[in-house]
């Protein structure tokens, strides 16, 4: 039985990765849309003599040129199936970590695939919920998906373990909370990671029919700050909860693992993004580059530090 | 909305005086502007990576080895800048010294600020309210005092000023209002803690202790007594080793447990233990019983106790030629800890000899390598961690083990010079299950006896942990104020309409609105407060969203 639901439990992996892609090419369909569409309107205004709108071209010329009601918009159509998409996706994604901790009798965090998993899942969920709150940065989704499915890639390939116990030190129901705020922090930082990125493409001024379809460059940066304001909490006291948890597993609270001091090294450079955001000259540039920093810090120590560095976080379970 | 943090770049208001205090005063300003600190905190993060790239002799002086090996070149400068020791290093004491310094200057003229600016009464209505980022007028058909009473009742809830306003023609009167005054007491909460954290932690690594010991169990006892009883003790700048807490415990029973796998799947030690206050009291003879698990530490007297690993101890028996017995039972250490093949060394001095020349000739070592489950092949090793079929390969050596050269040695090996030197000889070698012996060429038997777990324990003493934990929680608490909180101002003018004709009071009222801090979102609740008080149509819908 347990084994079967392990294996029902990748199956629905594999098929939020699917959904999440189908997702993305929506979106991307969405950016391409509103230029197709806008290139009719100018067809369509140019040469008046023409037989019609091409079948293929969505809304009349005249419709797609003046003001685009929403519903009839294709573009916006297709932004909303790709976030419906994302809804699904996110629902499958959540059985499959659901039923791997029932088929494997734990929380369904023991190793870097399960914590990967999680950490993308909080990703997506993260941005649902920031779409709710400000439906006008959906087609940020494309770029919000980008890294999630490259992390899915990774933790479904290279990171992939089967189902199975975990080593008496990850015993504990520490491990639930510790493990499970790490996960949600970082998915969650994730978003500001992109909108900071994307931010700072959009502040160069630069016009083309991606850039075009972003929020404003402060709307991306207010998108940021808002989000890290929230993770950032979460994430101390993902690390407090850690040091609660090492001091009854390891005999002390805080130890320099490199884990650890790679953790303590993100939330300093977090630290410095909301002291950036206070002073007067780092506000917007400079604020967006720690922040990418901060979250490739958050990266690196993810990967690097448990494929490469040995040390007692090193329960990632890829032998 | 720009927040400035109080104590300001070292732009002075005042004219420097001169002079050596100058220089002293904007150092300080420097070292406590809010750049100095962001480029600290850069800092920091900066020397704290080598912590995590490089091996640290802390965590693992084997890798620190293995390093100095691989990069024969580069590893003693490395060592000499301090960077397998990061957190030990004087250049990063340096750096979270200045924060330190840097946090207590800026963060206590602070408090004090706050302190005054929670007495202080909001500040005066701005000469221009439709500069502000939100704001809004309206001429509402009442007269001063009623529309005053609807700007107060508003406003419950804001800590609000009025004053009496005769910068229009008639006198009129202001509102100042400013609500939020919870973000700036919890960011100083949130850098107060920080402080606390550190002076915490400081705590701990002055008076704190850190010992490992291993016990047999079925029985092995310890006892928290001095430095000496561990094997290895790791001791606060500020402890010496002759005042810890004298508990005791007993190793009563140990058992692993195992996935087919061979991965573990729990290890539990039955333990009892004696309290400082048993032992004063003279209850030398009962034991409290506690269950010791990974995740679940023994605390008593203030230390903790880990059970931290576990290995095996095999038993030779040495029957010498004129019938003597001599029996060592040592622990082995782990060198697969997958496995649990374990290596070691098992010494043993001959009996009844008092001439120390000849001593040194007889003395015995059994070493070599030991398997919980033995693959039973010709060569030992372990296929699996418990213990299923235990078997050791040894060879006995006999001549002079150096024991009594003054060099402290290992337990898990002999000295390999004496081998070298040929001062130690391999007399036999033997793959032996328990029970089996081997006989020496003078007659002296060897025999594996049997096995015994061990357990590898830590004792753990750190003062400052609690107080780090307590400045931990509210540190978190000030954070999330200092986050979620919005420190805002609401201002509005009322001027009384000028009335020549007799006819109903009118007032015209303005409002303005400032967040003062990052967190956006002002707009909306400034919307439904000028929405509530302005609700007529005559009132100007200008507004600029920015924030919202
Ligand atoms: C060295 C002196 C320091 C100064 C002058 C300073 C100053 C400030 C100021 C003025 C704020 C308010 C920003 C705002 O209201 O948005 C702030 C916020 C904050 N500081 Fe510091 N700080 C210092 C050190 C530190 C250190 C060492 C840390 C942590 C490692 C830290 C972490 C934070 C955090 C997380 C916030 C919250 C950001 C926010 O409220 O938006 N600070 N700091």
């Amino acid at each position: 039985m347990p084994a079967e639901l392990a294996l029902y439990s990748d199956r629905l992996f594999f098929a939020a990765v699917v959904v999440y892609v189908l997702a993305m090419v929506l979106h991307g369909g969405e950016y391409s849309r509103r230029r197709s569409t806008r290139a009719a309107a100018l067809v369509g205004a140019g040469a008046a003599a023409e037989v019609g709108p091409t079948p293929d071209e969505g809304p009349p010329a005249g419709d797609g040129g003046a003001a685009p009601g929403p519903r009839r918009d294709p573009a916006e159509r297709l932004g909303r199936m790709a976030v419906a998409l994302t809804v699904l996706g996110a629902g499958l994604h959540l059985a499959s970590i659901v039923l791997r901790g029932v088929a494997a009798q734990r929380w369904p965090l023991g190793n870097m695939y399960e914590y990967t998993s999680m950490i993308c899942l909080a990703a997506v969920v993260a941005w649902l919920v920031l779409l709710r709150r400000s439906p006008a940065s959906r087609p940020v989704g494309l770029f919000v998906l980008l890294p999630v499915l490259i992390l899915q890639f990774l933790a479904g390939t290279v990171l992939y373990v089967p189902a199975g116990p975990v080593v008496p030190a990850l015993q504990s129901y520490w491990l639930s909370i510790h493990v499970t705020t790490i996960a949600a922090s970082s998915g969650l930082l994730l978003v500001p990671g992109v909108a900071s990125v994307l931010y700072l493409v959009r502040r160069t001024g630069r016009s083309n029919a991606v850039l075009d379809r972003l929020p404003s460059a402060s709307a991306l940066d207010r998108l940021a700050y808002r989000t890290t304001i929230v993770a950032f909490p979460l994430y101390t006291f993902a690390i407090i909860v850690g040091a609660i948890w090492a001091e009854a597993a390891w005999g002390r609270f805080w130890g320099w693992d490199p884990k650890e001091t790679v953790a303590f090294v993100a939330w300093v450079v977090y630290a410095a993004y909301l002291h950036a955001r206070a002073t007067a000259g780092w506000r917007t540039g400079a604020a967006a580059w720690i922040n990418i920093l901060a979250v490739a810090v958050m990266i690196f120590n993810l990967f690097f530090i448990n494929m490469v560095v040995a040390g007692l976080h090193s329960y990632a379970g890829l032998g | 909305m720009t927040t400035e943090a109080p104590p300001r770049p070292a732009t002075a208001e005042e004219p420097p005086r001169g002079g050596r205090f100058a220089l002293l005063r904007n150092t300080w300003r420097g070292l406590t502007s809010m750049r100095t600190a962001l480029v600290l905190l850069f800092l920091l993060a900066l020397a704290a990576l080598p912590g995590a790239l490089l091996p640290q002799r802390s965590l693992n002086q084997r890798l620190v080895e293995q390093y100095f090996a691989d990069n024969p070149s580069i590893a003693p400068l490395l060592d000499s800048l301090g960077f397998f020791d990061v957190f030990a290093a004087p250049w990063f004491a340096a750096v979270y010294l200045l924060l330190m310094v840097s946090l207590v200057g800026c963060v206590l003229p602070r408090t004090v600020e706050h302190a005054r600016a929670l007495r202080a009464a909001p500040v005066a209505v701005p000469r221009n309210l439709s500069r502000l980022p939100h704001h809004g007028s309206a001429e509402l058909p009442v007269g001063l005092d009623e529309a005053a009473a609807l700007v107060r009742g508003r406003l419950r809830g804001w800590r609000v000023a009025e004053r009496s306003d005769d910068s229009g023609d008639a006198a009129g009167r202001s509102f100042s209002a400013e609500k939020g005054y919870l973000r700036e007491a919890g960011n100083l909460l949130f850098h107060l803690s920080l402080i606390g954290l550190l002076v915490m932690f400081a705590v701990g690594k002055l008076f704190g202790y850190e010992g490992q010991v291993i016990v047999l169990s079925g029985g092995g006892q310890f006892c928290n007594t001095g430095i000496l009883g561990y094997d290895s003790f790791r001791a606060g700048l500020r402890v010496d080793g002759t005042e810890l807490e004298p508990f005791c415990i007993r190793v009563d029973d140990f058992r692993a447990e195992y996935e087919q796998t061979g991965q573990p799947s729990s290890f539990t030690a039955w333990l009892g233990y004696q309290t400082a206050d048993d032992l004063a009291a003279g209850r030398t003879d009962s034991w409290r019983p506690y269950t010791l698990a990974v995740n679940h530490p023994l605390r008593v007297d203030g230390s903790r106790v880990y059970l931290l690993g576990q290995g095996y101890a095999p038993r030779f028996t040495v029957t010498f030629p004129d019938g003597q017995q001599r029996t060592g039972e040592i622990q082995w250490r782990p060198v697969d800890q997958t496995t649990l093949l374990s290596e070691g060394a098992t010494k043993f001095e001959p009996p009844g000899v008092t001439d120390d020349e000849q001593r040194r000739t007889r003395q015995l070592a059994v070493t070599g390598l030991f398997a919980p489950t033995s693959s039973g092949g010709e060569v030992v090793t372990s296929i699996f961690p418990d213990l299923r079929n235990p078997e050791v390969a040894v060879d006995v050596l006999r001549g002079d083990l150096g024991l009594d050269d003054g060099r402290g040695q290992s337990i898990f090996q002999v000295d390999q010079s004496k081998i070298d030197s040929g001062e130690l000889v391999r007399v036999a070698r033997a793959n032996l299950v328990p029970g089996q012996s081997v006989t020496l060429d003078d007659g002296t038997v060897v025999t594996f006896d049997g096995v015994r777990s061990f357990v590898s324990l830590q004792v753990s003493h750190d003062p400052g942990q609690v107080g780090v934990l307590v400045f931990a929680v509210v540190l978190l608490a000030g954070l999330g104020a200092s986050l979620s909180v919005r420190r805002r101002r609401f201002w509005a003018r009322l001027t009384p309409v000028a009335d020549d004709g007799g006819g109903p009071a009118r007032t015209v009222v303005e409002v303005g609105g400032l967040a003062r801090t990052d967190r956006a979102g002002y707009g909306e609740e400034f919307d439904r407060l000028r929405a509530d008080l302005l609700d007529a149509p005559t009132a100007a819908p200008a507004d600029d969203h920015e924030e919202s």
